[in-house]
């Protein structure tokens, strides 16, 4: 690891992908991933690296796909309504069996939404990235210093598992500055015998292609597809528990309001409630293990989002109605207090003794 | 015996689907024997498009990539930036070209991104059966023209070689056609000139080769060849429309 340094987290988390061996960024305007991009047009030259501005959003993941497609690691950057227009390319990633990273710096939606952060974009991210059956790994950080590891983990188990990774940030972490420090840089990277990058003559040559017209020979490959994505859910589900063990009310958030529940999660506690957080790191895979188990032992749930309700969602299949769930929000640029989510507790526990 | 001709070997040995008298398998020929009489083979990747070619990825015995509809020169970029020694071609039709990907047609082009384009131009969507396409002939009938492409409703079709050789980035940009022996003969000069093009870094070539679609045009083969020199190349002239391949740096 390096010095500790001071960082705005777009920009920390640009930097970890230069270091995590990215040399490939395209990207195109939008308001609040914009120092990704600036952040890569400034180093890239300087390093021999790729940065592009694409024509649109549309353009830039298939600028990604055709540099995954060749064996780079290729990047692309873009806040929510921009990934809207990723989502045909990202379907075709994933159809196509291409590792690569995409970042969503969330603002506030639906439409244009806002410019303010939110979360509102966690049922595309885990849902509907895109047309057809398939998955991408979610990484939802909530400090700047994990922006930089899921930033290297992400690409390590897109390759690994030969699937798009998405990590989910918002305007609040982008443009938050926190100390960081740096893993060292990655200078190997997974064997792709796969890519399309000239067969040299000494091999058949290779096909990265979505379209299976025989329909047993699609369903043999998304069922393939679907054996990697059981690994997934078995081996890669994150979270981090703080206080869960004997809580009563375990609050689920992610990303900045995960850090806002933390508080009110102390505040609970130095009032006599047994309150816990338990912070998905991973939103696919959910975290249902961690969550099912304390499941048997807490009185009900609270899901604190930035959105109207959508991980809830997730929350409550993996508690399988054992206990209630209930949810706690506003949407893009309302950030929720910790006094807030103090009082929908303690209604939840039967209002103050 | 001496051998006077045989096939490209980077052709592959799957059966075409194309259909019976459509040219699309003339031009296939055309660019893998540029490709391997260039030598090329081994570093060539090649993007497919969404339409009848759709399935070139199987053909070419070069490393291929499938795009989505209209997408194949931002791929084509992608792969150009991750190997700018590689030779990157795309292979894509009208409608992929000139109506869902013009964005992507004129940037990859205005930026002079370093691919080279085939474009086949049949003047109608052939792989969801006979749809007008940007470049439908005023009056021409498809599937969505019934009583012919009545310009005050769609609008003009689009020339792409005149359209792409207003920009900058663009070094070499010919309309062919596979009508006649000596125009095969021409197109395929002149698809070797645009990899030559790239190979020697001048920036964005492109080749419209006019082709036929006799089963969503309704005529025979032969009738489609005539359709095609009595229609198609008035509004779609052949020759260069841009060169600036005599220029040591190309277009920068």
């Amino acid at each position: 690891m390096s010095e500790r340094v001071l960082m705005k987290g777009n920009e920390a988390m640009a930097e970890a992908a230069i270091r995590a061996g990215c040399r490939h960024f395209f990207g195109y305007p939008i308001t609040p991933q914009t120092e990704v991009a600036a952040y890569m047009a400034k180093k890239m030259p300087k390093i021999g690296g790729t940065y592009l501005q694409a024509e649109s959003e549309i353009a830039a993941v298939n600028m990604v796909l055709g540099a995954s497609a060749a064996g780079v690691r290729a990047m692309t950057s873009s806040s929510s309504p921009g990934i809207s227009l990723k989502t045909e390319g990202i379907s075709y990633i994933a159809g196509s069996d291409l590792p690569c990273l995409i970042v969503n710096v969330e603002r506030g939606g639906p439409g244009l939404g806002g410019i303010q952060p939110a979360q509102s974009d966690y049922w595309q991210a885990t849902r509907a990235l895109g047309h057809g059956d398939f998955h991408a790994l979610v990484f939802a950080p909530s400090t700047v210093q994990e922006l930089v590891n899921v930033v290297f983990l992400a690409y390590d188990l897109a390759e690994k598992y030969r699937m798009p990774a998405l990590l989910l940030s918002d305007g609040l972490l982008g443009q938050m500055m926190e100390p960081v420090s740096f893993p060292e840089p990655v200078t190997q990277t997974a064997e792709k015998p796969w890519a399309a990058c000239g067969h040299g003559n000494k091999r058949p040559h290779n096909i990265v292609n979505s379209l299976y017209l025989q329909p047993e020979e699609l369903e043999r490959t998304v069922r393939e597809r679907f054996q990697r994505y059981a690994q997934v859910e078995r081996e890669e589900q994150r979270c981090q528990e703080y206080l869960c063990d004997d809580a009563d009310y375990i609050l689920t958030a992610f990303g900045a309001t995960a850090r806002i529940s933390q508080s009110a999660v102390d505040t609970l506690r130095s009032q006599g409630i047994k309150a816990g957080l338990l912070r998905p790191i991973t939103l696919w895979p959910f975290p249902k293990d961690a969550i099912r188990r304390h499941a048997a032992h807490a009185k009900a749930f609270l899901s604190v989002e930035m959105n109207m309700g959508q991980m809830v969602d997730d929350v409550r299949l993996a508690v399988e109605g054992k206990v209630p769930v209930e949810f706690f929000g506003h949407t893009g640029g309302i950030i929720p207090r910790p006094s807030e989510i103090v009082e929908k507790v303690k209604t939840m526990a039967g209002g103050d003794k | 015996m001496a051998i006077v001709y045989e096939k490209s070997k980077m052709l592959t040995d799957a059966p075409l689907h194309y259909c019976p008298g459509c040219t699309h398998g003339i031009i296939h020929k055309l660019v893998a024997e540029s490709l391997q009489e260039l030598d090329v083979g081994g570093k060539a990747v090649g993007v497919a498009p969404v339409g009848c070619a759709v399935m070139a990825y199987n053909y070419f015995a070069c490393d291929m990539v499938e795009a989505p509809h209209g997408r194949a020169p931002a791929i084509a970029t992608g792969l150009k930036r991750a190997l700018p020694d590689g030779v990157i071609f795309t292979y894509q039709g009208d409608g992929d070209l000139a109506a869902i990907g013009t964005a992507e047609t004129v940037h990859a082009a205005t930026r002079g991104e370093n691919i080279t384009v085939i474009f086949v131009n049949n003047a109608i969507y052939g792989m969801t059966g006979g749809q007008m396409a940007p470049t439908t002939l005023p009056g021409q009938v498809t599937q969505t023209t019934p009583y012919g492409r009545d310009v005050t409703v769609s609008g003009f079709p689009v020339r792409v070689c005149e359209m792409l050789s207003t920009l900058s980035g663009v070094a070499y940009a010919e309309r062919v056609s596979v009508d006649t022996v000596p125009n095969i003969r021409k197109a395929k000069a002149a698809i070797k000139k645009a990899f030559e093009t790239q190979m020697a870094k001048k920036g964005f070539s492109i080749v419209e080769v006019l082709s036929t679609c006799p089963t969503n045009w309704g005529l025979t083969p032969l009738e489609a060849l005539e359709w095609l020199r009595q229609n198609m190349m008035p509004y779609y002239p052949l020759g260069v429309y841009q060169d600036r391949t005599g220029n040591e740096k190309g277009v920068f």
